[in-house]
């Protein structure tokens, strides 16, 4: 699909640099036009989105095989002979979908519209703020639908840096504690990263097909392919120390993006001093590249070390469900409370990756899609009380259902979305995420339940002391939600309740994948037990 | 009526409801009335044409289970399995069909009973759409087909009750005991939650029929007979739960903060006796160890509950423990083995329970009127202390309750007689074919302690004098919408409509209708059969039905004896077993051990998490910030005082370091490492490393003191280092941090390439 000569997928990946260009352009005077000029532009990016769900063939796998991705865009885009140390460096222009990454395109051209609307009563450099918005809508396409290691780390570094003035410029108090926390943890991370990719640059080769030499390259789907790792190099062969290693540190890597504990603090932090767009956009997308990343990059380019760390991966995702949760019902502060339940929420993806079977990694990515709409949903919810009253305090409410009754019609809908009421989206990933864990890890899976009471307990908890009870009297005249609000929820509801009804609708898009996915990593982990 | 037309219609029963629901939630405050004929219509639609597939299923195909199903999702060919799919779908069996008549005649009559009983309340259609959404779930559990739905439409009806029993939310009362509801089903859910996923991790699906198929051929889950039993015992978790059986049966009673007509819908009639229909539904799976589990926890919450309503003063009260007991008892019937019995006192007790909680509310809506008249906002209407004398100015509200209290305690020629001797029986059956002489005592017990408790409520209500001779001028007759639909349910009450002999239900049609189904279980592990324990109840109908007329003559006798003609002082006993009064009158200090080990325990862990979060792990990481801080600028401080040796001993203390940890790690590191020990060796080594130079940086205090007193005054730079951080980072400084790791990666690159 192309438009112009470009394809889809650079469209709406870049789409948003054309809206900063153009609101870097708009005099700083023109208020309304610094608001309007990203909500078409990622209004547009949502038609694109459209168009990609409506044009994608469900029944091609990709994850390894170039002939599986849909939307390809595949050109050389850097090509230099006789860089000292490195020789000649090949980094491809290479972007496609398949049915692990097109839930998360959909999600996040669906979020950063949002986020904009979300984003309109911001008063603060207003221009600056949207032209790191839109940034930051580039990179986290870019990470989605990278196929080159190469392209995707740059991708996920040019996100790094908007989302840092982001919260460091626009955000609360503590800003630039949280700000800096963010990018200091988020930096270690990627270091971890490129080392891993790297050491994964200097052991796999491909032929040029145009000059017929051996070249090292950073295709993605190469590195994939067991065949093409030079033997001798580093990563060469089946369950080595530095397979292991480079895994390690690629799950570091992601592990502080998902957050994964002990490397969550980060989180908590980051979201209550974010601006509520932010925090929108920092738990609906951000979150899930840490799995996606571990999804597209470290279960098949490691499908040894993936299968031998796969209890302690398990444990991970349990103690971040239980913890999280915890951690959730002892919070005083509204927002923060919904931080430690993404960390909660996040643990369930992991517990269905861990799982290592088709209904476990359906559950985690479809997850990962509905903990995007529902903590959306948590967030703005969280922006709506306090542009009102300007506090968070979980204990200053109370009542709210009947001063603000329409509000709490959305408000219940999250909530219960959240405790995983079935009917609504959240269930079903959870449910699945559930089902495939069991049949890998029994008792952890069981412990792991615990989480659902949990849920349960601190999400009514909080829904009773902010909603229920006598109204206090000195919020009895706060305005009840009003119509750019309810245009930032109701989508999110409407998909979250669809979805919960329907699931078909998006899992029918992920199976072929995820069913190819699974078979890579257990083929990959059967090698390794037969050294 | 072809079985398609029959499997239409239950669909459309079902969803007939949820329509009502959709339209009230959102139009309510629209439409005349705010809808309530709206949705009171629907369900009496829904009514007539479950009226109709009841004559069309029993009549027509009687021996038949209908089935309908379709694909909702689609794993594809998955790996391992092959093409797995999730089924869902509905099932028209006689117990299904049953108990949609039992759920659509309890839920309409109860709608028209709340037109008049809410009259006036605030969130009237609001009240009206949550009783739809409620019946749709509640038709859910009933229609399903597989475990799967069953669970969703468990949870739907847990949310329907959380949203009725918090009705009335700006009572503080009312949303806690909304919330304790769920949170504590919530537990018995994942029980059964975790035993649908030991079904599904080995058959691979979830519909029953499939399950029971699998199970019946000899694949059992794991391989191995106890896990049968074991997921057989979770499913009935669930059943705990909603059935608020012991120990998950502290709900309940809360529960009767939501509106009167609630408590008889749902907390009475259907959605608590959901888990005995779960328990009916997955009986053929169950192992003769599980059913003695299930016939254990029923009697025991049969015989705690009963004691406890004996000194219970609120007339909902009452009725709340009188529910749990008589659950207990459909439990214990279904776990003996007396399986049509259980299911018949279902409903029966749907009828006549149901009758009993509209009869407490034309009571306290009689009570609130009066007391409202008289300006009196202090006396709780639902106080049984402040009552007696009604039966004069509430006749009809009086002989209906009598007839279901006669019901309940199982006098003759009542439905309550017949389903209750049954399962009398059932337990004489039982323990002569399997032991475990306890059971029959408690239920017998337990059916006396029934008859005693029940005519204490209604003598004091109803008979002697009332306790405010102004006040009972003010007590009126509830109007129509009230009281028809107590008579119906006092009709529904005799025995003629479940068989025509009023001493035996065996000929009846619903026996008939309702049999017991073979098991699936291996011999080994199956409970004695059908024909065993039919035969053994066969030699115990007789004993069972004299001592049970014994019992409950005896406790009718004593409640006169002690309430009415008061040859007993009530007083006087209580005072003398003061100790077991109060434990009774405290409902066996229960709720408050719960609130201590449960609540406090989860409230206490998450304190200690969320410190341990904030002050340990987020202190490593602020620490390590002001370590690396106070390392760093020492050094740099060194490097321009030219002390280059403090210099040259840091970096080559760093290097040493670095190496050690290398080394330990390595060594620690077995050959063939499992993941577990090459995790921990790796956080050993680091460890090392860190360590060491712990070591260098105390030793560096030899010769240079600024960098000890750095260490000292760590935790005074954690806010220095943040400040001085983005100072520098609004000057255009994290570029810094970019240069420093691009010659991290220049060094690595150089060490392998």
């Amino acid at each position: 699909m192309e438009f112009l000569g470009i394809g889809i997928l650079t469209w709406i990946t870049f789409l948003p640099i054309v809206g900063m260009i153009a609101v870097l352009i708009v005099p700083k005077e023109n208020q309304s036009g610094l608001k309007w000029i990203p909500l078409v532009i990622t209004g547009i990016q949502v038609v694109l989105a459209g168009m990609i769900y409506a044009g994608f063939n469900k029944s091609m796998a990709g994850i390894n095989t170039l002939e599986g991705m849909q939307f390809v865009e595949k050109a050389r885009w850097i090509d230099i002979q006789g860089v000292p140390w490195f020789g000649r460096i090949v980094v491809e222009y290479f972007l496609g979908v398949d049915g692990l990454s097109i839930s998360m395109v959909l999600l996040t051209a669906l979020i950063s519209f949002i986020a904009v609307i979300a984003s309109w009563n911001i008063d603060k450099a207003l221009k600056g703020y949207m032209a790191m918005l839109l940034l930051l809508d580039t990179g986290m396409m870019g990470v989605f639908v990278a196929l080159d290691f190469f392209l995707f780390y740059v991708f996920w570094e040019v996100m790094l840096l908007p989302m840092y003035f982001l919260i460091g410029i626009w955000g609360g108090p503590r800003r630039e504690y949280a700000a800096i926390k963010f990018f200091l943890y988020t930096l270690l991370g990627s270091v971890l990263m490129l080392l891993a990719m790297i050491a994964l640059y200097f052991s796999v080769t491909v032929v040029d097909p145009a000059t017929g030499e051996k070249i090292y390259t950073f295709n993605m789907l190469a590195m994939m392919d067991p065949a093409n790792y030079e033997p001798g190099s580093l990563l060469a062969g089946v369950g080595t120390y530095w397979r292991y290693l480079a895994y390690v540190a690629l799950f570091i890597g992601f592990a502080i993006k998902v957050p994964i504990f002990p490397f969550h603090t980060w989180l908590p932090d980051a979201h209550v001093e974010a601006p509520t767009a932010i925090s929108v956009i920092l738990a609906g997308i951000l979150l899930k590249m840490g799995t996606y990343g571990l999804l597209r990059i470290s279960f098949p380019m490691f499908p040894d070390a993936a299968n031998y760390f796969v209890v302690p991966l398990a444990v991970l995702a349990l103690i971040n469900i239980v913890y999280g949760a915890l951690c959730a019902m002892a919070q005083k502060d509204f927002k923060k409370l919904i931080a430690y339940s993404s960390i909660s929420h996040m643990g369930v993806v992991l517990l269905g990756m861990s799982a290592m079977n088709t209904q476990g990694m359906v559950g985690a990515v479809f997850q990962m899609f509905n903990h995007g709409t529902i903590t959306a949903m948590l967030f703005l919810i969280v922006g709506v009380i306090y542009d009102r009253a300007h506090t968070r305090d979980l204990d200053a409410f109370g009542g709210l259902a009947l001063t603000m009754p329409k509000y709490t019609g959305v408000m219940t809908v999250a909530f219960f979305a959240a405790l995983g009421l079935p009917g609504l989206s959240g269930f079903i990933s959870e449910a699945f995420s559930f089902l495939g864990a069991f049949q890998t890890h029994r008792m952890i899976t069981i412990l792991s339940t615990l989480g659902i009471v949990l849920t349960a307990a601190y999400m009514l908890w909080t829904l009773q002391r902010v909603f229920l009870g006598q109204p206090n009297e000195k919020w009895a005249g706060l305005p009840d939600i009003n119509g750019r609000e309810l245009f930032a929820l109701v989508p999110l509801a409407v998909i979250v309740i669809a979805l919960g009804v329907y699931p078909s609708l998006m899992i029918d898009l992920m199976t072929s994948s995820l069913n190819h996915l699974v078979e890579v990593v257990k083929a990959g982990g059967t090698m390794a037990m037969v050294p | 009526m072809s079985q398609e037309t029959i499997l239409q219609l239950s669909t459309a029963i079902l969803f007939l409801p949820l329509l009502g629901f959709l339209l009230l939630i959102f139009f309510n405050k629209r439409l005349p009335r705010q809808g309530d004929w709206l949705e009171t219509g629907l369900l009496f639609l829904s009514l007539i044409l479950a009226v109709a597939v009841f004559a069309a299923k029993l009549g027509g195909y009687h021996d038949e289970v209908l089935q309908t199903k379709f694909t909702w999702v689609d794993w594809g060919n998955v790996p391992g399995i092959g093409p797995l799919k999730l089924e869902l779908g509905i099932m028209v069996d006689n117990l299904a069909a049953i108990m949609m008549l039992v759920v659509t005649i309890v839920s309409s009559l109860v709608h028209l009973f709340s037109i008049g009983y809410m009259h006036g309340d605030v969130r009237y259609g609001r009240y009206f759409a949550y009783l739809g959404i409620f019946t749709f779930s509640m038709l859910g559990i009933v229609l399903t087909n597989n475990f799967f739905m069953m669970y969703v439409f468990w949870e739907l009806v847990g949310l329907s009750s959380y949203l009725l029993i918090g009705h009335w939310f700006e009572k503080k009362s009312a949303s806690d005991a909304a919330k304790k509801a769920f949170v504590v089903n919530r537990v018995g859910d994942i029980g059964m939650f975790t035993g649908i996923m030991i079904l599904f991790a080995n058959f691979h699906t979830f519909t029953f029929d499939d399950i029971f198929g699998a199970i019946q051929s000899g694949a059992i889950p794991f391989g191995s007979e106890p896990w049968l039993t074991v997921a057989g015992i979770l499913i009935f978790a669930g059943a705990v739960g909603k059935s608020a059986q012991f120990p998950l049966h502290v709900w309940l009673p809360d529960a009767m903060e939501g509106p009167t007509p609630v408590s008889a819908l749902i907390h009475a009639a259907t959605m608590v006796a959901a888990g005995v229909y779960l328990v009916a539904r997955t009986f053929a799976m169950m192992t003769a160890d599980a059913l003695i589990f299930i016939a254990y926890i029923g009697a025991f919450t049969a015989l705690i509950s009963a004691t406890i309503a004996i000194a219970q003063n609120d007339i909902k009260k009452v009725l709340a423990y009188s529910t749990v007991s008589q659950l207990g008892y459909m439990v214990m019937g279904l776990g003996v083995g007396a399986y049509t019995a259980g299911f018949f006192h279902l409903t029966t007790h749907a009828m006549f329970k149901a009758g009993l909680f509209l009869g407490s509310g034309s009571v306290i809506h009689a009570m609130h009127h009066a007391l409202h008249h008289a300006g009196d906002h202090h006396t709780d209407p639902q106080d049984i202390r402040y009552m007696g004398g009604l039966k004069s100015k509430m006749p009809v509200t009086f002989w209906t309750f009598l007839i279901y209290t006669l019901a309940i305690s199982g006098v003759p020629f009542t439905s309550g007689f017949l389903s209750k001797d049954e399962i009398l029986a059932g337990t004489l059956a039982f323990s002569s074919l399997q032991g475990h002489v306890l059971i029959p005592l408690i239920a017998f017990f337990v059916a006396g302690l029934t008859a005693f408790y029940m005519f204490r409520l209604v003598i004091i209500v109803f008979l002697g004098e009332h306790r405010d001779a102004h006040r009972i001028n003010e007590i009126h007759e509830s109007p129509w919408t009230m009281t028809v639909p107590l008579i119906i349910f006092a009709l529904l009450s005799f025995f003629a409509f479940y068989s025509l002999n009023p001493f035996g239900a065996a000929s009846g049609w619903f026996y008939e209708a309702i049999k017991r189904p073979l098991s699936v279980v291996p011999g080994s592990v199956a409970a004695p059969s059908t024909s065993l324990f039919d035969e053994a109840l066969h030699h115990s109908h007789t004993t069972a039905m004299v001592l049970s007329l014994t019992v409950a003559g005896l406790g009718i006798l004593i409640a006169f004896a002690t309430y009415y003609w008061k040859k007993i002082d009530a007083d006087h006993v209580a005072e003398r077993f003061k100790w077991l009064h109060t434990a009774l009158s405290n409902k066996w200090y229960v709720d408050e051990v719960y609130e201590f080990v449960f609540v406090g325990g989860t409230k206490g862990l998450a304190r200690l998490y969320a410190w341990f979060d904030n002050r340990v792990i987020d202190g490593l990481v602020n620490g390590t910030a002001s370590w690396t801080r106070a390392i760093t600028l020492g050094t740099r401080q060194n490097w321009e005082e030219g002390n280059l040796g403090a210099v040259l001993y840091m970096v080559v203390g760093g290097a040493i370091s670095i190496y050690v940890g290398w080394l330990v790690g390595a060594a620690l590191m077995p050959l063939d490492p499992t993941p577990g020990q090459m995790i921990w060796n790796g956080l050993l080594g680091i460890g090392t490393a860190g360590l060491t130079f712990f070591l260098f940086y105390v030793g560096v205090g030899g010769f240079d003191n600024k960098i000890v007193d750095g260490l000292v005054n760590a935790t005074a730079y954690v806010a220095g280092f943040i400040g001085l951080l983005t100072r520098r980072v609004q000057t255009g400084k994290v570029q810094t941090y970019l240069a420093f790791v691009i010659l991290g990666v220049m060094i690595f690159y150089l060490y392998f390439h």
